[in-house]
């Protein structure tokens, strides 16, 4: 699922190969197919507890995540499915980690909001809204002391902006002048607030007012983002410093799976859905002849297999075992 | 008589107090579409202003609340879950408890924060603690966490009411789940005050929130054993009602402290503490502290959680040990 494979190809015209296009391609109705899913799992009660869909953003995380080479960073929030897909993680073992099994990526433990793995250098979903934000400054302060060569990219929604970390995150960033990519996935509320009710500000003017670049983007267009995303992680990595990624996106789904959606109209969510992601890719391939009707239909196929062999896996999957539960509490020393 | 939800009890009471008082107005995340739990729902609408939508940013929704009560309004915030409230925990420790005590007086804070805390919905990590052990250290402040439907509405009312900060705690897994009838009014009810919901002559069982029930769960399958057990509605933790804990405990000579947090550093070890400095002589048994495990969060899988979260049936268990005691 990497974009490794096809990265030493020549470039086409807008900067991405016909094969990158279809791996796009291929995580988005992934992404897409697996969110749909985990919902109807949800509601079999086969998953539990809050679980947030991330349908209808899948470009931000496909569009942005292929960038990153295996030796860079994720931190992300609790809307991470998508995010842990991008990044390669076991399809198979994030549902299960949906289900609390004990083959989840977290080994059950945390659920859908604290996808984690370390192999991947996915450090993890966080449920406590802008939380991780000063972790992902604290990860790139160290891979620069360490004089490595790894650019931390940092996801978060437009709710995060108004609290306090968002503050003290970029202004130390930028002081430090650290290689992080803030991204952030304007989806444009904060579970049922409008975040022209949240935000007196515009969000990249006040990145831009903690003096590193910061561009809006069509968080819809998944060419769009990988090319801007390029361009924040080669600033990154040549010791710009900061940058900052606002994506322009909406979810299609409630906030989480108990919302009942009071604060927008069908009409709305119908007019964001004309804009999908899937289809605008799916269009440009067809037009330049990237993509037939068959090869689509054989991808279509395969995201189905895909994702029933994931429920397959996290339904076989055993319980964790009660006895783990004092496990790890503390690292012995000199693990 | 109405049968009321502790949801439809913490509505009713803010609703109450929003008609009662043109000084109280209501701020958090959410709150004016209902909120994730809709305990602010149709408020807006009753009450046009009153009501104020806030930003992702805790630690200002209590620095906010402080000011306004400072300057003669009466907040009721609302932090979404118990576990969004850490980075609000300066604004408590370093202003709202010692307000009264640095102004010697000369100001209050007429101030409520209501959470909804507590395990048992598959919250996991982040949406399931009890974070009572912290505000319970913080003299000045209040800390009420109420178990039935009508101590909801009567003691919110007095939160509402009492001029000093009050952190209210609202059990999240018992919102939908516990009812009662309730009258007409709403009770008088004293903060600070704890109650004997059942009385036997074997031991007491001291609980809150949904360990409450739990418990008073406990004791009636006991009693089928023939175990009697006396079950001490804590009701407000700080302060504490020490004259009804050391009571019943001079009563019964066993005594069970069942809470859902983790063991150590627990509120359970200040009533333990207690009893066993002012009532050590009427002991028939050690203290018995039934709690979470001492591990850093409740965990997602749904066994695990189960095994997290102390239930009747441990109790019982606990219980049946302590009487052969
Ligand atoms: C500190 C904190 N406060 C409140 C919440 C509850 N909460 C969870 S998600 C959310 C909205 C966040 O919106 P945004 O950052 O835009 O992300 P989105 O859900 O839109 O992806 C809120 C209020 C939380 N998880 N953490
Ligand atoms: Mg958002």
């Amino acid at each position: 699922m990497s974009a490794s494979a096809t990265r030493q190809r020549p470039a086409a015209a807008n900067g991405v190969t016909p094969e990158q296009m279809e791996t796009f391609l291929h995580q988005m109705m992934l992404i897409r197919r697996f969110e749909e899913k985990a919902g109807e799992m949800y509601t079999k009660g086969k998953i539990h507890g809050f679980l947030h869909l991330y349908t209808g953003q899948e470009a931000c995380a496909v569009g942005s995540i292929n960038v990153l080479e295996e030796r860079d960073h994720i931190f992300t929030h609790y809307r991470d499915h998508g995010h842990a897909l991008a990044r390669g993680l076991d399809p198979n073992r994030v549902m299960a980690e949906l289900y609390g099994k004990a083959d989840g990526v977290s080994g059950g433990r945390g659920g859908s909001m604290h996808l984690y793995d370390v192999s991947k250098n996915f450090h993890g979903g966080y449920a406590i809204v802008a939380g991780h934000l000063p972790l992902a400054v604290g990860m790139a302060l160290a891979t620069e002391m360490r004089r490595e060569d790894a650019v931390t990219m940092c996801i978060f929604g437009d709710g995060s902006v108004a609290e306090g970390e968002f503050h003290e995150s970029l202004n130390l960033a930028a002081l430090w002048k650290t290689p992080v990519v803030f991204f952030c996935e304007n989806n444009l509320y904060g579970m049922g607030v409008p975040l022209k009710e949240s935000l007196s500000a515009n969000i990249a003017t006040l990145a831009k007012a903690y003096k590193m670049p910061a561009a809006t983007i069509n968080g819809m267009d998944v060419i769009e983002v990988y090319r801007e995303m390029k361009k924040a992680v080669a600033h990154a990595r040549k010791g710009g410093g900061p940058y900052f990624i606002e994506a322009m996106t909406y979810r299609y789904r409630a906030h989480s799976m108990s919302d009942p959606e009071l604060y927008r109209s069908k009409s709305e969510i119908a007019e964001y859905r004309k804009r999908d992601a899937i289809e605008r890719l799916k269009k440009a391939m067809l037009d330049s002849g990237a993509l037939d009707e068959t090869r689509y239909r054989e991808l279509e196929a395969q995201v189905e297999r895909e994702v029933d062999e994931a429920v397959e896996f996290a339904e076989r999957s055993p319980q964790p075992a009660l006895s783990t539960l004092y496990d790890k509490v503390y690292v012995e020393a000199g693990q | 008589m109405a049968v009321m939800t502790v949801l439809e009890a913490v509505r009713t009471a803010l609703g109450e107090a929003l008609d009662a008082d043109a000084r109280t107005f209501i701020l958090g995340e959410d709150v004016e579409t209902g909120g994730v739990f809709r305990a602010t729902e149709g408020l807006k609408a009753r009450f046009p202003g009153r009501l104020i939508d806030t930003p992702l940013a805790e630690s200002s929704i209590v620095g906010v609340s402080i000011g306004a009560a400072h300057y003669g309004m009466r907040p009721i915030a609302e932090i979404q879950f118990a576990d969004f409230i850490h980075s609000a925990f300066d604004q408590f420790v370093s202003e709202a408890s010692r307000w009264s005590y640095r102004t010697r007086g000369e100001s209050s804070l007429p101030m409520v924060v209501r959470t909804p805390w507590g395990g048992g919905v598959h919250g996991g990590q982040h949406h399931s603690q009890s974070i009572e052990a912290y505000y319970t250290h913080l003299p000045g402040l209040k800390v009420v966490a109420p178990s039935f439907p009508a101590d909801y509405r009567s003691l919110l009312r007095a939160s509402v009411d009492d001029p000093n900060p009050v952190l209210f705690l609202e059990h999240k897994r018992t919102y939908r789940l516990i009812r009662q009838e309730i009258d007409g009014a709403a009770a008088e009810t004293v903060i600070g005050r704890s109650r004997v919901t059942r009385r036997g002559g074997d031991l007491t069982i001291y609980a809150y929130g949904l360990m409450l029930h739990e418990s008073l769960a406990a004791a009636e399958s006991l009693s089928a054993e023939g175990i009697e057990c006396t079950v001490v509605d804590l009701l407000t933790l700080l302060p504490l009602d020490v004259e009804t804990i050391l009571e019943t405990a001079r009563n019964t000579g066993k005594v069970l402290i069942v809470h859902e947090d983790t063991l150590t550093g627990g509120f359970g070890g200040e009533i333990a503490a207690l009893i066993a400095e002012h009532a050590f002589e009427y002991l028939d048994a050690p203290v018995r502290r039934l709690a979470a495990p001492d591990i850093p969060a409740m965990p997602y899988a749904h066994a695990m959680e189960a095994f997290f979260m102390p239930d009747r049936d441990k109790i019982a268990t606990a219980a049946r040990e302590l009487a052969a005691y």
